[in-house]
């Protein structure tokens, strides 16, 4: 018994010892627990913003004309007799307040609607190939259940935060993709060879990030004509915000292969006749890349909030296309803010979309880091 | 040093160029210039507009002439400090900035100042105590402050204000101190309105730069020679900032460069969102008007202003960093 777990230590320990540098680094992100979940988190967010027509209770564009500005509902655990259900919801019943004659809502107590996974609702067409009416939750037909309440027209915040994140999930994803490239290229390119490149690579990057990103994406944005269809809209602003976001990224690793150039490592690598793109490749680009990593997830996370603060100053996308940031226009006033604040729930989204990407790089991060024991 | 300082003033030229012509061309990126929107407004008032009109107020403006032409007559007269006249505000653009700018420069500052305080202890603190209370704790704020969108933030401490102490934060002076002349009354008017968009803007890039300064610290702390002044006995506080402290904030330095324009940015939205006297609200209208004078006219100054910031921080660079060698 004891030699057993004698050989297994062994094993292990022999594993460890002869993996290679991304199962070391799966290893020790692995370890990183808030990483690890907040990775977890993503592949839901991302699960469910595919599969949102089966997520969401409701269809994007349904309309409920009897509740309009609905507050998130109330979940109920006691009717009114004290009795105690498996968690339910009133119907609701459009009333008028006496003093100021503004719309209200009443909970009809005698018409109880528990909450149930998978139940029948609207139909839709997943994808294109799917029909279903199937639902992950909701509350049978009669009444509605408005976990995060409506908006103007009386449709499902919740459903349409859902349905929003297949745009903005995405927009981060594909712009991050092209500048990480475009970064990689000139910033390695920039750092290494100096000279003539590295002044042509360092005035463009230097004209593209002096430009405040913002009134540049405002600027460029305005652009798009406005008759053009909503993919098209979609793919001119992701690279419109990754056309200004890859410099930074840039600027970054050609710093870190400057200073990784006149380290010893990468001299006695010279002089052992290690061709250009060896050097590059092999030795400084590995040398960069946890400190890009870390970068390179707070640029999504950029990318994001720049989708949704171009569209929630109305320069972005515009409706019926929807994003996070279109959801939020509609938080634009602070008297409308302050009546019905529910129409702010879209940016817990972002939040922890943002935080979550964060949380997953730092734990890269640290997991990349060549540095440590 | 003093060679060094004046190439790098001289490339600072072409840099400028090249802005201008950037300025220039994303503002004439638009399909249709101001005279389309314009014409558009008018007829939605109800006014019969011909084409013989149309061509005369192109004219009259000089947006019938070639690109090249009209590049030259904005930039040879941005030389001469005249930045034209504003289609939409039917005001000398010169004079509105000349009112706002100032403004929008201070707010700028004093976020960045902000977030350079805030993040410059909490940074070398979660280097140092890697993964203790205090590391997460700020960490978590820092990120929190990062992923909220500034422009939230604001509507949020407004929602709280409006609502719960039925006070307005929106703005940067009260309407007595509006058109008043500098006073100290005024001077305490303003320090308590521009706490808001100070926060709010400070906080986005104080989460990056804690990130940032947290990040190259942990690489240099695991470095051999730290290990080496330690075996030295050197103690641990004045190792920390004699050695890896001083390699580590250079990217810290280098980040004046980008978080300026970030700042920029920053402002423009939350001013929008607060109602403040800067630029940004401007700015919003003359793009939304194809008003090209007007906003050529920011987004030049602004490039201009960070690209002073960054000559700054390349020689504060070279002279903290002497790893770095320009060839």
């Amino acid at each position: 018994m004891a030699d057993r777990t004698g050989i297994l230590a062994y094993e292990v320990e022999r594993s460890v010892f002869t993996a290679s540098q991304w199962r070391l680094v799966w290893l020790t992100f692995m370890r990183h627990k808030l990483a690890v979940a907040c990775a977890v988190f993503l592949i839901l967010g991302y699960l469910s913003s595919a599969f949102a027509d089966f997520v969401a209770p409701y269809p994007t564009d349904f309309r409920n004309d009897e509740a309009p500005f609905v507050p998130p509902m109330r979940v109920h655990l006691r009717d009114t007799d004290g009795r105690f259900h498996r968690p339910f919801v009133y119907a609701l019943e459009l009333e008028r307040d006496p003093v100021t004659l503004r719309p209200r809502f009443r909970e009809v107590t005698d018409r109880r609607f528990p909450i149930r996974f998978l139940v029948r609702g609207a139909e839709y067409e997943m994808w294109g190939l799917i029909r279903s009416r199937l639902h992950l939750f909701g509350v049978d037909e009669g009444a509605y259940y408005y976990l995060l309440g409506t908006d103007k027209q009386g449709r499902d915040i919740l459903s349409r935060t859902v349905f929003a994140g297949r745009i903005s999930l995405t927009i981060g994803l594909i712009g991050v993709t092209i500048s990480f490239v475009l970064a990689i290229v000139f910033g390695s390119i920039s750092g290494y060879f100096g000279g003539v490149p590295d002044m042509v690579i360092q005035r463009i990057i230097e004209v593209l990030t002096s430009l405040p990103q913002l009134p540049l994406w405002m600027a460029l944005a305005v652009a798009i004509p406005i008759n053009w269809p909503i993919e098209r809209v979609f793919f001119a602003i992701t690279i419109i915000l990754s056309l200004i976001s890859w410099p930074g990224l840039a600027r970054e690793v050609r710093g870190k292969v400057l200073a990784l150039r006149e380290t010893d490592y990468v001299t006695a690598a010279r002089i052992d006749n290690a061709g250009t793109p060896r050097l590059l490749f092999q030795y400084l680009v590995p040398g960069v890349l946890s400190h890009l990593i870390a970068s390179l997830t707070l640029a999504i996370p950029n990318m994001i909030l720049g989708e949704t603060a171009l569209s929630f100053l109305g320069v972005g996308l515009r409706a019926p296309a929807i994003s996070w940031g279109v959801l939020l226009q509609q938080a634009q006033n602070i008297q409308t803010v302050v009546l019905s604040p529910w129409l702010m729930t879209p940016v817990f989204a972002v939040i922890l979309v943002i935080l979550a990407f964060n949380f997953v790089g730092d734990g890269l991060r640290d997991a990349a880091d060549p540095y440590k024991s | 040093m003093g060679a060094y300082i004046a190439r790098r003033v001289l490339i600072m030229l072409p840099t400028l160029v090249l802005i201008s012509i950037l300025a220039f061309l994303v503002i004439e990126l638009p399909p249709g210039d101001f005279v389309t929107s314009y014409v558009q407004t008018l007829m939605t008032a109800g006014r019969q507009v011909d084409d013989a009109m149309i061509e005369n107020i192109r004219h009259a403006y000089g947006l019938d002439r070639p690109v090249t032409v009209r590049y030259f007559l904005w930039i040879s007269r941005l030389v001469r400090g005249d930045f034209g006249f504003s289609l939409f505000f039917k005001a000398s653009v010169g004079e509105m900035l000349a009112l706002r700018m100032p403004m929008t420069f201070l707010v700028t500052l004093l976020s960045l100042a902000f977030s350079w305080v805030v993040a410059f202890p909490i940074g070398v603190y979660s280097a140092v105590r890697q993964y203790s209370f205090g590391d997460y704790f700020w960490t978590v704020l820092g990120f929190l402050g990062l992923a909220t969108p500034n422009f939230l933030l604001a509507l949020v401490l407004m929602f709280v204000a409006a609502r719960y102490f039925s006070t307005s934060v929106g703005g940067l002076f009260s309407p007595e101190f509006e058109s008043a002349a500098f006073s100290l009354g005024k001077l305490w008017d303003f320090l308590k309105h521009v706490w808001v968009p100070m926060v709010v803007v400070g906080t986005a890039g104080t989460a990056s730069l804690i990130r940032i300064l947290r990040a190259n610290l942990l690489d240099e702390l695991k470095k051999p020679y730290v290990e080496m002044q330690r075996a030295k006995g050197v103690p641990e506080g004045r190792l920390i900032f004699k050695y890896p402290l001083r390699i580590a904030v250079n990217p810290f330095i280098s980040s004046i460069g980008w978080i300026l324009p970030q700042f920029v940015s920053g402002t423009v939205i939350v001013a929008v969102v607060l109602n403040l006297p800067t630029a940004g609200p401007l700015f919003l209208q003359a793009i939304r008007a194809q008003d090209m004078p007007l906003a050529g006219a920011f987004i030049m100054l602004t490039g201009v202003m960070t690209i002073v910031g960054m000559l700054v921080s390349d020689i504060v660079l070279a002279i903290v960093d002497p790893r770095i060698r320009y060839g």
